[in-house]
């Protein structure tokens, strides 16, 4: 052989955080190459956010508050929407990759197994990230405006991020435990859709029938939307912003585990 | 037996899932430097088995050691000198030759510089230098498996896996896979092959062991096992599927195969002269035609007909 192999001589944690760079790296390049996908992440919110500022704007604008535009509004709404759905994307990836068996590659290789998980969750941080901004950008063009300061705007960031991380990891187990990339979807769109309707999302919970109302006023999408909401608008933010961070932390510190042991039982029989 | 030569090792290797007894404790040893092929139908446990020495699979019973690493109780360093390739692995369909390459012998913990040398090095070896840029998921199958291989060697552990490498691949791509595996055996890797293939085996393997049923069957090399059943063959070809039924009867038991399509059927002779007369001669009692015969020595397909009692149109027919 001509070429003198040189292995990495560093302490075990470190190796496992490199495993899980690569895979960040693997993942994030399979999103770029993805087509069909990247068209999701900038077109999607786009046709969203277009789409319900024109439908819904004239008939939720008597119960708006007083001086807020439908789009300032829903912007917040469609933020929290476009992650939460997106997250479907961590569950297929993981999905797939169980299918067709490359988990068993990286299994026979002498690395960090879990690092396959984080691969996809941390990509898909990228991917909502730029979903994110575009959706930004395009609300600026159609009139989106906000009040928020530098620090309101890093405060957004966090919360969005935890929440991203949150719901990415939760789709991470539907991912594990599914048997087909249907299956995936299906479960998704059976959790997420009503959960993000029935919300603050897109209009206000005042118009509500009584359960309704009680449902979407302590859901975690709610949290976070009103938080997110309330530091665009300039709005206190009352007990959003640490509920928000709750649920967040608490899906975190529930999925995170969840996620791993099913991974690892699952791979392992 | 133990012996610090067989860098493989199995002893009474026991998996059941349920009820379901898919290896009923398996023994054998691989000496360092050769090959062994596992062979056996779909469901003998060929797969399981490879599975289990590459980590993947947990095991019931039994003791299975790599390189003097207990594969139950050392695992990460079991995978620091194996190498998997075949139907239970996969390369990226996204990534290039090229990325899947150094991605995995990233991941094999080699550094950033020997992983992109070793890379460019194997792209050349197995004629892929110009897809190497191009995703995996356009490659032809026997590109894809080639790449496969390429994988699992990036790190030149020195064992390799090799689960059913040339199931599914036109006869060209089989030899092109045969050429590289022959050039891997001298460069003294230990390599541990499945197929369904017995050419593949008579070809390939140094000592060869046949599974079916979760146990071993035989083992020994292809000229031992073909010795073992020893005796020549006399095929004897009939006019109609009516004249080989009436010919079937006649002989009994003596028939170890039959080829209804081909009309002819296939008797092991111990003693040629006396044995041929004596077929002959039954025949010819019977008023039956003969069209012609043919004398010839046994293949690694008859050692595994005597040995499992399966047809090999069967075995063939359960391929995936």
């Amino acid at each position: 052989m001509a070429v003198e192999l040189e292995f990495e001589r560093k302490p075990r944690p470190l190796l496992a955080l490199i495993d899980s760079l690569i895979m960040i790296k693997r993942s994030s390049t399979h999103i770029i190459r993805n087509t069909d996908q990247l068209l999701g992440t900038f077109f999607q919110p786009i046709m969203f956010l277009v789409l319900f500022a024109a439908v819904f704007s004239g008939a939720v604008a008597a119960a708006l508050p007083k001086g807020v535009s439908y789009l300032n509004f829903l912007m917040a709404g469609i933020i929290v929407q476009t992650v939460a759905f997106g997250s479907s994307t961590t569950a297929i990836a993981i999905c797939n990759d169980l299918q067709k068996g490359i988990v068993d590659r990286f299994r026979s290789l002498p690395m960090s197994n879990l690092a396959v998980l984080n691969g996809h969750v941390v990509s898909d941080l990228f991917r909502n990230g730029i979903s994110t901004i575009v959706m930004l950008l395009a609300g600026l063009v159609i009139g989106f405006r906000s009040g928020a300061s530098f620090v309101d705007w890093l405060a957004i960031a966090g919360l969005l991020i935890i929440f991203t991380l949150a719901m990415s990891w939760l789709a991470a187990i539907a991912g594990v435990v599914s048997k087909s990339v249907e299956g995936v979807q299906w479960l998704s769109f059976v959790f997420i859709f009503p959960l993000t309707f029935a919300s603050s999302a897109f209009v206000p919970t005042k118009g509500m029938t009584p359960v309704l109302k009680a449902f979407a006023e302590n859901q975690p999408i709610t949290q976070v939307v009103e938080a997110v909401r309330a530091l665009m608008l300039g709005t206190p933010i009352g007990n959003y912003g640490w509920l928000s961070v709750a649920w967040s932390l608490g899906i975190l510190i529930v999925s995170i585990p969840l996620a791993s042991w099913l991974f690892r039982r699952k791979t392992t029989r | 037996m133990t012996n610090n030569d067989h860098i493989i090792q199995v002893q009474n290797l026991t998996k059941s899932y349920g009820s379901n007894n898919v290896l009923n404790g398996i023994n054998f040893n691989v000496a360092r430097g050769t090959m062994l092929a596992l062979l056996g139908p779909n469901g003998a446990g060929k797969t399981t088995t490879v599975r289990i020495l590459s980590t993947l699979l947990s095991f019931d019973a039994g003791s299975v050691s790599v390189e003097g690493h207990d594969v139950g109780t050392e695992a990460d360093k079991v995978r620091a000198v194996i190498g998997l390739t075949g139907q239970s692995a996969a390369v990226d369909e996204l990534l290039t030759g090229r990325e899947n390459l150094v991605m995995m012998g990233r991941l094999y913990r080699l550094t950033k510089n020997s992983a992109t040398a070793r890379a460019q090095e194997l792209l050349e070896e197995f004629d892929l230098v110009k897809a190497a840029d191009r995703p995996a998921k356009t490659y032809s199958g026997g590109m894809r498996r080639r790449l496969d291989l390429a994988v699992s060697l990036i790190a030149t552990p020195p064992v390799i896996f090799l689960d059913e490498p040339t199931t599914g691949l036109d006869p060209r791509s089989r030899l092109a896979m045969w050429v590289i595996i022959k050039r891997l055996m001298a460069n003294g890797t230990t390599i541990l092959l499945t197929t369904q293939y017995l050419e593949e085996a008579d070809q390939l393997a140094d000592q060869i062991i046949v599974i079916d049923g979760g146990k071993v069957i035989a083992e020994g090399t292809a000229e031992e096992l073909k010795s073992k059943i020893g005796k020549d063959r006399l095929e004897l070809t009939f006019e109609s599927p009516e004249v080989l039924k009436a010919a079937t009867k006649a002989l009994g038991t003596d028939i170890i195969d039959t080829n209804p399509k081909a009309h002819s059927a296939t008797i092991v002779i111990n003693e040629t002269n006396v044995d041929i007369k004596k077929v002959l001669d039954i025949l010819s009692g019977e008023n039956i035609e003969l069209i012609s015969m043919a004398v010839h020595k046994p293949t690694l397909d008859d050692v595994f007909l005597s040995l499992t009692g399966k047809q090999k149109s069967t075995m063939k027919a359960e391929g995936k």
